[in-house]
């Protein structure tokens, strides 16, 4: 079976345990508490740092050493079966995003762009940005690595190796390019981040939307008109497996003229859409989270609250709206910019 | 003599207004659900309480049977000319007479259909709204009382003939009576203090009279809603939901549902808890008091709230919801019957087990639900099973797991809801005797010449 690729002793000698005293989310001040929680964890004990955890990956962000201490948590916490999400709900979750094996073999143009689970958001899969685009979707391909956020490593080290198959056989085989362009982070970070450090093999080149954007942009730079705009973002724990993507959208910015503001909650702090804390029933609190963040993005004087990630997007978009953002995924913004919308 | 009838009933309602003619009689001789048909010799669409009682006065007089329909919606043939004779279709009778906003009441013509009045009151008092029951809109207000439907304000108000403040009901020899407050008063605020005489007329199938009017009572319609909806896999847990649920007086409704399509839901049990308010604060400080009363559950992790995002909520609070509706055409052909069965709340689990052993036994695809009365004294638990009206087995099958439903409803101690016949002999057969024979001697006194809906509530 799949192993997790990661050096105790590397821990173990860590001087600053950045993975618990950087956490947003549990108050490490004292970093020889710190220590003796993370000292519980690498010999496979109970820590309270299990139950406190929200899974916002930042961690995986945190630690200088690459060393995967949040996958380590989430192994923990299924190995001494520390749950954070009510069963019923797991199980059917589980049921729901499993594989339907309904995928057929198809010859795709490029680019191809995987849109995970996130079938409501395929109409932002148009104009000159996307021009000629092959979609696929659904649970045959879907990455899965949402399961960090209920305590399992197991089903995606069961269900991810199968999902990087069934793209590569039924889509990669025979179409003319080896990309897959994820729309979501998720993906992204799941081929080129979590199955690494697990030793799966991804037989395709996986690019990130926002790579994907900023070269497109390069073709479309006579079409750009500066937004001139105030950009509120929204980054997406997603995107902590894949740090060097955020810079992609600086980027992306920086070429349609847009103004990524500076705010609290953004770059090595950004604060959960508040979607994951409903799954795992804790409703006040992301209300707070999300009062806390809307009231930050607001606080920056921007007008638009731009978003990579669908489920960010789906969970906040109508409570921005109703703060007086304008809630826009960033290929809207793009759009925006290159006059479509 | 049948053709001096149908010239009495055209002088009545008026030529256009009566039909004979075998399309229309084989259009009202059904109904969606697994019933045989019944012809009736005649239709006749009255316009007002006159007309109803001069048609049962012409029928009366000539002892013929007469029938009454709303929408023909009950799914259990309860409105088929069993015995022929005349069919009285209400759906010209719709009018809206008084709306009282102070004393949140309506007065209707019976035959007005619950989309209409929703539209009605949405458009001209969008801060009232009566209880609709989750059928098609075009059922009609008079049915669906009669029958003791219930809907999305019944764990507010109970049954919707709980929520009658009165009645007019023309009874066989064409009088035209009133029950509850507007006996008395111009006003029809209450059933109380005077005889119920409203309960000689709900539940009677249309043996004992027609109601051509209803006061009904309506309710806040709060600007803002939400649904939580938990679920859990053992119908145990399930019971103890419910109760810690309706101990908590914040819902309008709450709906538990169990269901095999789509495959990522079965075997798994639903409760939907509906509430709403006039502010967002008030929406969130009632979600909250409704997590505390089931938080040991959820620390248990046996429960949980399902994570809907905004736009996934939208099919748990549409009025009437549509998920019964979708689930009619699954085995495709449009076949779709259930047994609302009436039961105390306490009786879930057996219910529940109930519909998962009968249709496994005739291999039926199945929906099973119940919505909680009335601060849950009771529920309608509702075994639904679709069915192919082109297949003859299929129907067959189907008509056969609704017989054997029904028998065991009455088995574990509830009652078949808007029973087929069939099932209302199974009822009879059950009952206390004399309770029984009051029932019959109020009919015969009521009716002396049994013109009325002949071959229902009889043994």
């Amino acid at each position: 079976m799949y192993k997790l690729n990661y050096d105790p002793l590397i821990c173990k000698g860590c001087k600053t345990i950045d993975c618990l005293v950087k956490c947003q989310y549990q108050d490490f001040k004292d970093i020889n508490r710190a220590r003796e929680e993370k000292n519980k964890i690498l010999n496979g004990e109970y820590s309270k740092v299990l139950d406190d955890c929200r899974t916002c990956y930042g961690c995986e962000e945190y630690c200088p050493n690459n060393n995967h201490p949040f996958y380590q948590i989430v192994e923990l916490q299924e190995k001494l079966n520390i749950k954070n999400v009510p069963d019923p709900i797991f199980k059917q979750q589980l049921r729901m995003m499993g594989p339907k094996n309904r995928i057929k073999t198809q010859s795709l143009k490029p680019p191809i762009i995987d849109m995970c689970l996130f079938p409501q958001l395929i109409d932002n899969i148009k104009g000159k940005l996307y021009e000629g685009a092959s979609i696929i979707w659904g649970g045959d391909i879907f990455c899965n690595i949402m399961w960090l956020h209920c305590a399992n490593m197991s089903v995606i080290l069961d269900r991810l190796p199968k999902m990087i198959q069934n793209i590569y056989e039924y889509y990669i085989k025979q179409s003319e390019t080896d990309e897959i362009i994820c729309f979501h982070d998720e993906c992204y970070g799941a081929f080129t981040q979590l199955a690494p450090a697990y030793g799966i093999d991804v037989p395709f080149k996986p690019v990130h939307i926002f790579e994907y954007i900023s070269k497109k942009l390069d073709e479309l730079k006579l079409h750009i008109k500066p937004l001139n705009q105030k950009i509120a973002y929204q980054r997406p724990c997603s995107n902590r497996l894949c740090s060097d993507m955020d810079e992609k959208l600086d980027e992306i910015f920086h070429k349609i003229g847009a103004i990524r503001v500076k705010r609290t909650y953004d770059k090595n702090t950004p604060l959960c859409c508040g979607s994951v804390l409903r799954i795992q029933q804790k409703d006040r609190e992301a209300d707070e989270i999300q009062r806390e963040n809307i009231s930050d993005m607001k606080g920056t004087g921007a007008r638009i609250a731009v978003f990579n990630c669908p489920m960010c997007m789906m969970t906040l978009g109508e409570e921005v709206a109703a703060q007086g953002l304008f809630p826009l995924h960033v290929s809207d913004l793009v759009r925006h910019a290159l006059g479509e919308i | 003599m049948m053709q001096e009838l149908i010239q009495g009933l055209k002088d009545i309602v008026g030529g256009e207004y009566v039909s004979t003619h075998l399309e229309d009689r084989f259009f009202y001789s059904r109904d969606g659900g697994t019933m045989e048909s019944f012809e009736p010799d005649v239709v006749v669409l009255p316009q007002d309480s006159n007309q109803v009682s001069k048609i049962l006065s012409l029928a009366n007089k000539n002892k013929v049977p007469v029938y009454c329909m709303g929408a023909g919606l009950t799914l259990s043939g309860l409105h088929r000319a069993i015995s022929g004779g005349i069919l009285i279709d209400m759906k010209r009778m719709d009018k809206i007479i008084e709306v009282n906003e102070r004393s949140r009441y309506v007065v209707v013509e019976a035959g007005i259909s619950q989309g209409k009045l929703q539209a009605y009151l949405k458009k001209n008092y969008p801060h009232l709204k009566h209880s609709m029951p989750d059928a098609p809109p075009a059922a009609t207000i008079g049915g669906n009382v009669a029958i003791h439907g219930s809907g999305h304000l019944s764990f507010l108000g109970g049954f919707h003939s709980d929520m009658v403040t009165g009645l007019e009901v023309v009874l066989a020899d064409g009088r035209i009576i009133r029950t509850g407050s507007c006996s008395v008063s111009n006003y029809w605020f209450a059933k109380a203090p005077l005889p119920d005489l409203s309960g000689l007329f709900l539940g009677w199938f249309a043996t004992t009279g027609i109601i051509t009017k209803v006061g009904l009572k309506l309710y806040p319609a709060h600007p803002l809603s939400d649904v939580r909806v938990l679920i859990c896999e053992d119908p145990k847990i399930m019971e103890e939901i419910i109760f810690k649920v309706t101990d908590l007086n914040i819902a309008e409704d709450i709906i538990t549902w169990m269901t095999p399509k789509p495959d990522w839901a079965r075997g798994f049990l639903h409760c939907n808890v509906i509430y709403g308010a006039k502010t967002k604060d008030e929406l969130i400080f009632k979600r909250d008091l409704l997590f505390e009363q089931v938080r040991d559950l959820i620390d248990k992790k046996v429960t949980g709230f399902l994570p809907l995002l905004p736009f996934m909520k939208k099919r748990f609070l549409d009025v009437p919801g549509k998920d019964l509706v979708r689930f009619a055409d699954v085995r495709k052909g449009g076949g779709f019957e259930y047994v609302g069965a009436m039961i105390p709340t306490n009786l879930f689990s057996d219910a529940y087990k109930l519909g998962l052993d009968i249709a496994q036994k005739h291999k039926v695809a199945y929906s099973l639900g119940s919505r909680i009365i009335g601060n849950s004294h009771s529920m309608m638990f509702f075994y639904a099973y679709a069915f192919n009206r082109a297949d003859l087995a299929d129907v067959k099958n189907a008509q056969n797991a609704l017989y054997e439903t029904n028998k065991k409803v009455i088995d574990i101690g509830g009652i078949p809801w808007k029973a087929e016949i069939p099932a209302q002999k199974e009822i009879l057969k059950k009952m206390d005797k004399n309770t029984k024979g009051l029932i019959f001697e109020l009919k015969k006194l009521l009716d002396p010449n049994h013109i009325m809906s002949p071959g229902n509530l009889e043994e």
